[in-house]
């Protein structure tokens, strides 16, 4: 396996005695950026939460860089390098955007950096600058977006994982997000998103697997689902 | 001014000097309910505990005042730590409510340990604090010290909050436990922090509660109840709110008190308690 | 005759005082049976989750009204008692009331509670001029104690017939409850109160409903205790280590089961007993560090209480007076 490789192995996951995933074996390379696309329900969250750790797999491996991750403590994992920005944002509402931020930068490896990984994220979205004493339950769904991949940003971490960024937003700022994202990635930043919105997401990542009811159906390059029917009946209704 | 005023006008002040310490009291009880979602009904017994500790440092063994005083704010710390520790980490999963008897049973626990151990006498710390004249109005200068110091506490307090790592990821935890381990926190170990400061707040109110009031094993059922008025009111977990109803609190006690036994003073509170609740919901709706 | 068991129990406790004299052992029997009482009146609003650390208030108020309308009023306690209970059931609709109506619950109700049975405690030690405070105070005695009309007895048996009706009476009503409508509602509403108010449910007037009950027993209970003992005092009948205790007891006992909080009575009553006949005075507070401790690890290691560990023990058929009825009829 290949330096910074993030490996899912005939992963099952659930919430006590309801399973979301079932043997999901996935993988995502170094600087890749990769997407996991389907409909509601069909586990794109858990897979996540099981990267991060906030739930653990019943059975399966996830490994990087020869770490267990499943061995791993939660609170453990974005020092490995994983930085995982949840499904609905989940900002600190009655905290200032620059506090969350610091959230961001709590650990201990990353609190040396954090003037330095402020001055990244204030370029890479200037909004944020100007806001930054805004408490972030305030900001917009757009701008709470941009806060919370600046927070996971704040890590200086490996992969990035998103959980469905485009949730709620206008199409236009949809399309802001995924321009920013494709600039995160110039830098060397492994990417895997999961998202419902299949059209948008295609185009930002190199491939992408297709999750539904727990299991991958399916997985390619972006040129490869986006032409493939079934891929276009079920997901894109054309 | 005439004389009725002046009785009237000290009653005010004291309130709010007593204000202070009650308010310190409420931050202690709301930062733990806030971070780790308990509430520790034993906390007025762990500060009963702080007070016979300054009795016995200082009055029986003469340790100078102010290393007594540090020394009970760490050991009330550290006793928060493993009322934590024994009693509701293995509880964190558990219904509320088991939570709440646990501690109940905690607060059982020391009150008897506490008349076993020192009998049910009253102590007194046998330290003669000036009053001084102002106004003609006496005010005692323990009671200025005892806001004093709860001011500083609670501004110590906030700086720490604010300022440091560790205080934003205690506000954080406040907001969203869930997401914690995903910015690197270890929620276990913020719940200890917490609870060794709650502790180390009761310990400095128990330093300051000393100077003005005797301790016996059931000192704790006199202010108790209203620290928990005070935070049930001000909204458990609303740090805000409970230091404006500490004093709102307290002016009732001192006023109540003034014109009436001081029992009456707490009946006075609950009373306006009760009234409040009918009148404004909005101030008991917390995040919780 | 269905189910022979509690018949012959019952008949069994009945003869008891009779065929085993000793004053001593019905004494403390006595107690067991008018906590056993407290405790149950408790338990019929704590087992839906409307737990209430204030039943001290309530128990407090019965035993002191009944004693002072006696003492000061000359009004018998067979109409002094009533008085007190309506006077409990007033309190009790006097705090619930907004708690419920503003959903005050869980953390914030118990804390309220809490500061009730606090605040009870301190009425009574504020009127010490006529409650004799922290003293205590002593219902006056009435034609030498043996008396119908001034509900004082002299007889330890006689109370025991007293006392025993009215725990069986407590445990009906326990058992009234458990198969009645007022139950379904007020489980739903401990589940999801949105969900059961969605369903047509009247939350407020079943919680208070409840509460009222329990509030209305527990003062009995407390007016019970005044004519048995013929003497009171605050941290006794009132204030929160009786309202704890109480809790205690119940927890131990098990909270789901009727006879749940009299196993938690006999429990900690002869436990106290135990240490007050083996450490005579020195046990002072003995009995309370043992609770404290007892209390903790039960919830952490017994939260269903002794009784209601060992049915979850047992096979699903059981005797019925023991067994939690899992159907019910409307």
């Amino acid at each position: 396996m290949a330096a910074g490789t993030l490996e899912l192995s005939a992963v099952h996951a659930g919430y006590g005695s309801f399973q979301a995933l079932f043997d999901v074996s996935l993988e995502v390379r170094r600087a890749e950026a990769v997407g996991v696309i389907g409909p509601n329900g069909a586990g794109k969250t858990t897979l996540l939460r099981a990267i991060s750790g906030l739930i653990r797999p019943t059975s399966g491996s996830i490994v990087m860089d020869a770490v267990d991750l499943v061995a791993t403590p939660a609170h453990r994992i974005v020092s490995l390098g994983i930085a995982h920005v949840p499904e609905n944002r989940r900002l600190f509402p009655r905290m200032t955007v620059e506090d969350n931020l610091r959230m961001g930068g709590f650990m201990p490896a990353a609190r040396p950096k954090f003037a330095e990984r402020l001055a990244f994220v204030h370029d890479l979205f200037p909004r944020l600058l100007e806001r930054r004493r805004q408490l972030a339950g305030t900001l917009s769904g757009g701008e709470q977006q941009m806060c919370a991949i600046a927070r996971a940003l704040m890590s200086e971490p490996q992969i990035l994982l998103l959980d469905e960024p485009s949730a709620g937003l206008a199409p236009v700022v949809v399309q802001q997000l995924f321009e920013l994202l494709k600039r995160i990635r110039a830098g060397g930043l492994t990417v895997l998103i999961v998202e419902q919105n299949v059209q948008q997401v295609l185009q930002v990542v190199d491939r992408a697997y297709v999750l539904d009811a727990g299991k991958i159906r399916t997985a390619g390059t972006s040129a490869e689902l986006l032409e493939s029917t079934s891929v276009r009946e079920a997901y894109l209704g054309v | 001014m005439g004389i009725f005023d002046v009785y009237l006008l000290e009653a005010l002040i004291n309130g709010v000097l007593l204000g202070g310490v009650l308010a310190l009291l409420s931050l202690g009880l709301n930062l733990v309910f806030g971070v780790i979602d308990v509430v520790w009904i034993c906390y007025a017994e762990l500060i009963m505990l702080g007070m016979y500790g300054m009795y016995f440092l200082y009055t029986v063994r003469h340790v100078p005042i102010l290393v007594a005083a540090l020394l009970c704010i760490v050991a009330i710390g550290v006793l928060g730590v493993v009322l934590h520790v024994l009693v509701i980490a293995p509880l964190l999963s558990a219904a509320p409510i088991n939570q709440l008897l646990a501690t109940g049973g905690v607060l059982f626990f020391l009150q008897s340990a506490a008349t076993v151990l020192f009998g049910i006498e009253f102590r007194n710390l046998g330290l003669r604090l000036p009053v001084l004249k102002v106004a003609g109005m006496f005010l005692s200068y323990s009671r200025l010290l005892a806001f004093g110091t709860a001011l500083v506490g609670m501004a110590a307090v906030y700086l720490f909050l604010s300022k440091t790592y560790t205080g934003t990821a205690i506000r954080a935890i406040a907001q969203d436990r869930q997401i914690m381990p995903l910015m690197g926190v270890d929620s276990r170990r913020v719940y200890v922090i917490t609870s060794a400061v709650g502790g180390a707040l009761a310990g400095l109110a128990a330093t300051l509660l000393v100077l003005q009031y005797d301790v016996h094993p059931f000192v704790g059922l006199s202010f108790g109840p209203i620290i928990f008025l005070i935070c049930v009111l001000g909204g458990l977990g609303n740090f805000v709110g409970g230091f404006v109803a500490a004093f709102v609190f307290a002016e009732l006690i001192s006023v109540g008190g003034l014109y009436l036994d001081l029992e009456w003073g707490y009946v006075f509170a609950f009373a306006f308690f009760i009234v409040m609740m009918f009148v404004r919901p909005q101030g008991l709706l917390a995040r919780r | 005759m269905r189910r022979p068991l509690p018949w012959i129990v019952g008949a069994a406790l009945i003869a008891l005082p009779f065929v085993y004299t000793a004053p001593y052992p019905l004494h403390i029997l006595n107690i067991i049976l008018i906590w056993s009482f407290a405790y149950t009146s408790w338990s019929v609003m704590g087992r839906f989750g409307l737990v209430s650390l204030g039943h001290g208030g309530f128990m407090g108020v019965g035993a002191y009204l009944t004693a002072l309308l006696w003492n000061r009023g000359g009004i018998t306690p067979w109409i002094g008692a009533p008085l007190a209970l309506l006077a409990a059931a007033a309190l009790a609709v006097l705090v619930a009331y907004p708690c419920f109506r503003y959903r005050i619950i869980g953390h914030y109700f118990a804390l309220v509670t809490l500061a009730l049975s606090g605040i009870v405690l301190q009425v009574i030690t504020a009127t010490r001029d006529y409650t004799g405070g922290s003293l205590g105070y002593t219902p006056a005695r009435y034609r030498g104690g043996n008396s119908l009309y001034a509900l004082q007895f002299t007889g330890k048996t006689t109370w025991y017939l007293i006392a025993l009706g009215v725990w069986a009476a407590g445990l009906y009503v326990w058992h009234r409850v458990d198969r009645s409508m007022l139950r379904y509602a007020l489980e739903a509403i401990s589940e999801d109160e949105d969900a059961a108010a969605a369903a047509g449910v009247h939350v407020t007037r079943e919680k208070l409903k409840i509460t009222v009950l329990s509030a209305v027993m527990t003062a009995l209970a407390g007016a019970l205790y005044c004519q048995y003992q013929m003497f009171i005092s605050p941290d006794t009948v009132s204030g929160i280590s009786v309202s704890l205790q109480m809790v205690f007891a119940v927890v131990v006992g098990g909270i789901y089961v009727s006879l749940g909080p009299t196993v938690g009575a006999v429990i900690t009553i002869l436990l106290a007993e135990t240490l007050r006949i083996s450490f005579g005075t020195a046990a002072v507070g003995w009995d309370n560090v043992v609770y404290g401790i007892l209390l903790v690890v039960f919830i952490i290691f017994l939260p269903k209480g002794i009784l209601g560990s060992l049915l979850d023990l047992r096979p699903s058929r059981g005797p019925a007076v023991l067994r939690r009825p899992e159907t019910g009829t409307a």
